[in-house]
């Protein structure tokens, strides 16, 4: 050993850049959370905003209505199992549905790239009339605008939607007590290894699909049987994790769940091992979380199985009191640890 | 550094630089480069990285394993007072 | 998934952590070279099953970790050039230069394409006769023989639009030089199983036999490395300091020798600079001289330079198992995965990383989760 092997204690500067907006920002992680939490709440504070759900449940008149909205920029813009334009359609359902409302009216805003091809306008467009068919709601306002080429991604959709709540429950992060238990509706992970897939670089040679569904069919025969639902949530970008992060941060409990509960496909897990990803924070589009009392949860998901949907639903865990805002998970090894939310999105790895 | 998977090769082709398999990872096939394993072939199972094989599963040696714990176990329960420190 | 799933059955863990505390006698510090298992560790919690005088430190095996900020720098220098597209795998994306990273440039304009193989950068490169394709070639002994092939690849079809960006780390020297340490604690190793897949195992004995410490080549599974730690106690207990293989299923003493000659051709061995840890001598690769035209920092003419470090963090220390993460007063406040003061926090396999995400229960308070546990 020589002298010549010092050992210098080395350091990058941190990046941590303040100044611009990142593209971990709308990741579904640790940064998104921060622009909510640092800028857009504090300046549009409004009770509704504060309950910090997918939707806002809102007074009209005597009785109540849920109002979502939410884009699309999908990267690849058609992939296998559906396209941005079903994405669009389900995505603002699904909020809906997760506040426990009927999904009735729904708005589309296009910003669309100069040169963007006209037949794939004609095929996303189509689409979203089946998808709209589907969920029985209607499209009844919308907009469109064209940027300069070079200043969009090809087509860029928002969505808005209401829905009627027909019941008398407060279906949100609020209601979730100790002692719940949290319900999921099927396996993770199919749609954010179906992007990954398509994406250049990453194809495989058989195609999973994307599980874009509406899911409102599920919730609605929840409702119908009288299940005293706490709270919904679909996963979305950030994937199981995130959801019930987000939801233990906001109703200050502690959720802990079992890994061998949460059903993960043999191909979804079979290429989250190849790309070194994390099947419970890969985006879903088709999948939510029931959080039910105890004594519901048997009834609870004996209906979601009567459902295409949901017909793989099961328990995962339950809600307790304390550490507040915290999500453990047992291994399968019997040994638990925290999971945290990820501050950008998952990249696939050699290490 | 080293994300490498055991996958099992469904079909092969080409030779020598050339020679690439259909390998299943769980139901996902990826093609893959049987360069370094040349003689690896349908129904083995490799230890793919990066797109690369670089190692045929020794079924055999996979079991060992399994075979010492049992050993273990055996040895464990012929021990009196077995569960004592 | 078959020889995966098997290798994580909790019972048979179970009875491993029984065996190990069976057999441990007396307090006895191992490293784990490779960044996998470091993961692995930490995400299953192995480090919970093992009796409380077994300690776990885990080395600098994140080649991602160790590779130079000058080199990154030159990554995104080259990546920021408009006739360029650059290739790297997912983990280097994040790793902050001087100024930035992949991320930044990609966000700037850059075409930077993250690639599962090297093979696909090559691919690219015939696609794109008018761009100059540049693939970073990171990691240890286990990557190298693709990055080679891809070099081979690309001067048989005769491109010259295909370069690649070297930072490859060879694991034997980085461990002479922990156990050379004086302050080493280090008693028995665990060896980085894929890599002894690709170069064998021989090259470990006269280490062993030098600093007279026991070397168990280890997989990746929680089996895999309960056993591995279980051969290296029995060692360490009887007095012995061997060279042995528990991951006899994929590697032979012999490695894969085809892919050790490729190696052997396309690169030489190198001095390389190991971030946190300084210059290790003859512990890396570069291209030889015949390949020398693919060389990426010649072929765009980077000025080699030495970027200004803040020594902050004690990514050093921790990479050489001298510190835990947690140990670092700068770790889960000042440090975290969202604003990383240094590279072991900011890759996925890095020992700072692998302990935040898969952080445990038992920092938080441990009463309430007697309580809980009783649910």
């Amino acid at each position: 050993m020589t002298d010549s092997t010092k050992f210098q204690l080395s350091c990058p500067l941190p990046l941590n850049d303040t100044r611009h907006v990142q593209l971990a920002h709308g990741g579904g992680g640790r940064r998104m959370h921060e622009l909510l939490e640092g800028l857009l709440l504090p300046a549009f504070s409004s009770e509704q905003l504060l309950t910090r759900h997918d939707g806002a449940t809102l007074h009209i008149g005597n009785g109540r209505i849920a109002f979502t909205t939410d884009s699309y920029v999908v990267n690849p813009l058609f992939f296998p199992g559906g396209d941005i334009g079903s994405l669009a359609i389900n995505g603002t359902v699904n909020d809906l549905a997760m506040c426990g409302a009927r999904p009735l009216y729904l708005s589309s805003a296009f910003i669309l790239e100069e040169g963007f091809p006209m037949d794939s306008l004609r095929a996303v467009v189509e689409s979203m009339r089946i998808a709209a068919a589907e969920s029985q709601v209607q499209l009844v306002t919308g907009d469109t605008k064209v940027v300069d080429k070079g200043k969009g991604d090809g087509i860029f959709i928002n969505t808005a939607g209401i829905g009627v709540i027909e019941h008398d429950l407060n279906i949100s992060p609020a209601a979730v007590k100790a002692g719940d238990v949290i319900l999921l509706s099927g396996d993770v992970g199919r749609h954010g290894i179906a992007i990954m897939a398509t994406r250049e670089g990453l194809s495989f040679e058989t195609a999973t699909e994307s599980d874009c569904a509406p899911l409102w069919e599920p919730v609605a025969a929840l409702l119908e049987e009288g299940v005293e639902i706490h709270c919904l949530r679909d996963l979305t970008r950030g994937g199981l994790s995130s959801g019930l992060i987000e939801i233990a941060e906001t109703a200050k409990l502690r959720i802990s769940i079992e890994e061998l509960a949460v059903p993960v496909r043999e191909d979804v897990a079979g290429a989250c091992e190849i790309l070194g990803l994390d099947p419970f924070y890969l985006a879903n589009e088709g999948r939510f979380i029931a959080i039910v009392p105890e004594h519901e949860s048997a009834r609870a998901l004996s209906i979601l199985s009567r459902h295409a949907v949901s017909s793989g639903a099961v328990r995962i865990g339950q809600v307790a009191g304390k550490p507040a805002g915290m999500v453990t998970m047992k291994s399968r090894l019997g040994t638990e640890r925290v999971l945290d939310m990820l501050s950008g999105e998952q990249l696939p790895r050699i290490c | 550094m080293c994300l490498a998977v055991p996958g099992k090769i469904l079909s092969t082709s080409g030779e020598d630089f050339a020679r690439m398999a259909k390998v299943s990872f769980g139901g996902i096939i990826k093609d893959v480069s049987l360069v370094y394993v040349p003689e690896a072939g349908e129904g083995n199972y490799v230890l793919v990285h990066v797109g690369y094989a670089i190692s045929i599963v020794d079924e055999v040696e996979a079991v060992r394993t399994f075979e010492i714990l049992e050993k273990m176990g055996e040895l464990e329960e012929l021990k009196p007072g077995t569960g004592a420190p | 998934m078959k020889y995966v799933e098997e290798y994580r059955d909790p019972v048979a863990a179970q009875q491993f952590a029984e065996a190990i505390a069976r057999t441990v006698a007396r307090p006895w510090t191992l490293m784990e070279i490779c960044g996998g298992q470091t993961h692995s560790i930490v995400k299953y919690g192995i480090d919970e099953l093992l009796p409380k005088s077994v300690t776990l430190v885990h080395g600098p095996g994140c080649p991602v970790c160790v590779t130079p900020l000058e080199l990154i720098d030159k990554a995104l220098q080259i990546a920021a050039r408009p006739n360029v597209i650059f290739c790297s795998f997912g983990d280097m994306l994040r790793v902050p230069g001087s100024s930035g990273d992949l991320f930044s440039v990609k966000a700037a304009g850059g075409d930077v394409r993250i690639v599962y193989s090297p093979s696909d950068a090559v691919r690219f490169a015939q696609q794109n006769p008018d761009k100059q394709v540049v693939f970073f070639a990171v990691g240890f002994e286990t990557t190298a023989p693709a990055n080679a092939m891809s070099v081979y690849q690309a001067r048989q079809l005769r491109l010259t639009n295909y370069s690649i960006l070297v930072s490859h780390v060879l694991v034997p020297p980085a461990m002479e030089v922990i156990l050379g340490s004086p302050d080493n604690h280090v008693q028995g190793f665990l060896a980085a199983g894929h890599v002894c897949a690709v170069m064998g195992f021989d090259e470990y004995k006269p280490i062993a036999q030098k600093y007279k410490v026991p070397i168990v080549v280890t997989g990746f599974e929680p089996l895999d490395l309960l056993q591995g730690i279980f051969m290296c106690i029995a060692q360490l207990e009887e007095g012995r300091c061997e060279v042995e293989n528990q991951y006899a299923r994929v590697v032979r003493p012999e490695g894969n020798r085809s892919a050790q000659d490729l190696v052997a051709r396309v690169f030489r061995v190198v001095h390389r600079k190991w971030r946190g840890i300084g210059e290790i001598p003859h512990s890396g690769l570069g291209l030889a001289p015949e390949f020398a035209a693919f060389d990426a920092e010649t072929r765009f003419g980077v000025s080699g330079y030495t970027a200004q470090e803040d020594p902050e963090c004690i990514s050093g220390l921790v990479m050489q198992g001298a510190k835990r993460p947690e140990e670092c007063t700068a770790y889960g406040s000042r440090c975290t995965p969202d604003h990383p003061l240094g590279a072991p926090m900011v890759s996925s396999e890095g020992a700072c990383a692998a302990y935040y995400r898969y952080r445990r229960l038992r920092t938080y308070d441990v009463a309430e989760i007697g309580s809980l546990a009783r649910d």
